[in-house]
């Protein structure tokens, strides 16, 4: 996983609220074997809208969501995540998230930021001023900013931490690497080994 | 470390502990063995390529296909779209990361629980995972054996670690002698209709007592197999001279001063005298009959004898309501006595009893019957393995003689993700172990019961016990005298 500290991106309104993981990715795509590739899956059902704030030129890019409250409620998927980050998405604010979709999101990097709702107001403004503006994600100051206008947002410290020194749950389990290495070499003799294969 | 006394579960957990917890946080334990099958292992090779990491220990980790394959026509390619692509897609990872893998038409395919310890992969004392909830059956021999989700699956190809919270401990006692036609499926039905499917939350399950000891490594592992119906992380059985017997020759077991070692170290993981459970459990052995579920979970199960219950009978309001639901849905009166319900298929396999000590007990009811004429019965040895050994006996032919469907191995109708499946308001008798609402096809309708009820039932074509059938005359092959289990 990347570490995130400070990062611009095309910004993108989505006026909508209780934006469930359904929206995010229907349950059809859930039959893929990957992880990856989710990208056309985002927000399915609204991506054949031509009005759908994605289809438009500007916010194609989008890489920074600013959403209204209740993102991410409904189904556990953690589908939800891996659309959102394919898609292009580093950062996605809200004034408030499913639990479940703000775990998911912090392991795989995906930075969930709670503001405020007059916050979320005075962004969606300033981008709409002008479509295809950036925001910068200040993860250490742990700030938004799009133009001259800077909101604070919220995350909590573990998350943060993670995400700023970019480790997933394999990479906090790995940096026990030396106590691994030490258990594996004290493992008795006598325990099974699948390798070499016998009784083929 | 201290004196304390411990049960099995803690010494195991104690002996694969690589860094303890601190302030809440979950232990970091070592795995020895990771099975991995089709259906919960793409995504996590697919992170493992994402992030540009390697199967950490290659050499504690074995795959094979088992859910999704046909029991028909292997040699030809997978028609549902979807299996095929799982399919695929194991043998793809498995090949790009090195991994080992058992594909249909090999000798050690099969149910990815049947050829753990058929291979003797498994062994007393180790820390099993594997992507699949019933990986508790493992736990027959002494091993701390779990279910594990996708991401899980991820973390311990990449770590061979896992982070787990500790759990609490249940002694489920079992003391006494079966009856027979009495088997360990129906001690486990017992369970869990004793203590619910939530009873087992949050708890590894020690079943203990002289019923347990009497019973086969086959029997235990039936026993540990639904130890998630009651709702447990995991069930454990200590080890002893049977699972020593069970384990030593066999492919992957020690050898020479390294199974000296083992069996020094084996002895040692009994639960200690004076060990305190959180909780316990009694079973009367003696007074077991045969059980068989009239319901849509597993913990709705009866005596044979007895009746589909009324759901005024229950004082809880919620198992009222799942009792009323659940006799709408298996189309069942209340005071119906439960050998008057007829079956349409009889089921024989999955990792609850697919291996060849039920085969041969059923094999064994069966022998010289007839089949009751309008039962369909399918018989799916757990892996390749079981399938040739049954064959090299002559069971297959009894099977076949009887009227049943000789079948390859699989999960086959144990949830229907392959072409076998009941159809819509169809009836079984099956030995597998999970009777919800749709699991072997939209609309079907399931009893659990052992091979040998199961075989019963198919004789006279209603739930029955192998003392309802008429006797026969004494047999002359060596199958009578092998054990029921
Ligand atoms: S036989 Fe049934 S319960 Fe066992 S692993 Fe296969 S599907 Fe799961």
């Amino acid at each position: 996983m990347e570490k995130f500290e400070v990062f611009t991106g095309t910004a993108v309104p989505l006026r909508r609220s209780n934006v469930d993981t359904d929206q995010i990715i229907p349950a059809v795509y859930l039959k893929r074997i990957t992880k990856t590739g989710y990208d056309d899956a985002l927000f399915a059902a609204w991506r054949g809208e031509p009005d759908f704030i994605l289809n438009q030129e500007p916010y194609k890019a989008g890489q920074v969501l600013i959403a209204g409250p209740d993102f991410g409620t409904g189904s556990s998927r953690e589908h939800a995540v891996w659309a959102l980050r394919d898609y292009g998405f580093k950062a996605v604010f809200s004034s408030k998230f499913a639990d479940i979709f703000r775990g998911n999101s912090g392991k795989q990097g995906l930075l969930s930021g709670v503001i405020t709702d007059a916050d979320t107001e005075k962004l969606w403004q300033a981008i709409e001023a002008q479509p295809g503006i950036g925001a910068t994600v200040d993860l250490v100051a742990k700030t938004v900013s799009v133009g001259s206008l800077t909101v604070n947002f919220e995350i909590d410290d573990y998350t943060r931490w993670r995400l700023l020194e970019g480790l997933d749950d394999i990479g906090l389990t790995l940096q026990n690497e030396q106590a691994i290495a030490d258990f594996e070499a004290k493992r008795p003799s006598f325990k099974p080994q699948t390798l070499p294969a016998k009784g083929v | 470390m201290s004196n304390k006394p411990l049960t099995l579960a803690e010494k195991v957990w104690r002996d694969h502990l690589v860094v303890k917890g601190e302030d809440g946080s979950p232990d970091l334990l070592y795995i020895d063995l990771h099975l991995v099958h089709e259906v919960t292992s793409p995504q996590a090779f697919d992170g493992l390529r994402q992030a540009g990491r390697p199967v950490r220990r290659l050499d504690l980790t074995i795959a094979t296909e088992d859910h999704n394959t046909p029991t028909l026509d292997i040699d030809k390619p997978i028609a549902d779209v979807t299996s095929r692509t799982q399919i695929e897609a194991l043998r793809k990872n498995a090949a790009e990361f090195g991994v080992r893998i058992h594909s249909l038409g090999d000798a050690n395919q099969g149910i990815v629980h049947v050829v753990g310890p058929q291979l003797g992969l498994t062994q007393p004392g180790m820390t099993v995972v594997c992507g699949d909830s019933h990986t508790s059956t493992h736990g027959a021999f002494g091993s701390l054996a779990m279910g594990i989700g996708t991401s899980e699956v991820e973390h311990v190809l990449a770590t061979q670690t896992l982070p787990l919270k500790p759990f609490k401990t249940m002694a489920i006692n079992v003391e006494g002698t079966l009856r027979p036609g009495v088997t360990a499926k129906d001690i486990i039905l017992a369970v869990i209709a004793k203590i619910g499917t939530g009873g087992g939350q949050g708890y590894v399950l020690e079943y203990r007592g002289s019923a347990i000891r009497a019973l086969s490594m086959e029997g235990r592992m039936t026993i540990c197999n639904m130890s998630i119906e009651a709702g447990a992380r995991a069930g454990m059985v200590a080890p002893d001279e049977t699972t020593y017997k069970f384990v030593q020759g066999r492919p992957h077991a020690p050898e020479g001063a390294d199974w000296d070692a083992a069996v020094a170290y084996w002895k040692t993981l009994p639960t200690d005298e004076g060990a305190v459970f959180d909780a316990e459990v009694n079973i009367d052995a003696n007074t077991l009959d045969p059980f068989v579920t009239w319901g849509t979970n597993p913990g709705q199960g009866v005596s044979l004898l007895d009746s589909v219950p009324d759901p005024a009978s229950f004082t809880d309001p919620n198992e009222r309501q799942a009792a009323e639901s659940a006799l709408k849905y298996m189309d069942l009166k209340a005071g119906t006595p439960m050998r008057d319900i007829k079956v349409n298929t009889v089921f024989v396999g999955s990792c609850t009893n697919g291996r060849i000590e039920d085969l041969r007990a059923a094999a064994n009811i069966i022998q010289g019957r007839t089949k009751a004429k309008d039962v369909t019965m399918l018989v799916v040895p757990g892996s390749a393995k079981v399938r040739l050994q049954a064959e090299a006996e002559g069971l297959d032919q009894i099977f076949k003689d009887f009227g049943a469907e000789w079948r390859f191995a699989g999960c086959s109708m144990c949830l229907g993700m392959n072409p076998d499946q009941l159809a819509p308001g169809e009836r079984a008798a099956s030995t597998s172990n999970r009777n919800f609402e749709g699991r072997q096809g939209k609309g079907s309708r399931t009893h659990l019961v052992s091979p040998v009820v199961a075989a019963a039932t198919a004789v006279r074509g209603t739930l029955s016990s192998p003392a309802d059938l008429e006797p026969l005359e004494p047999l002359t092959t060596g199958i009578a005298t092998l054990g029921n289990n």
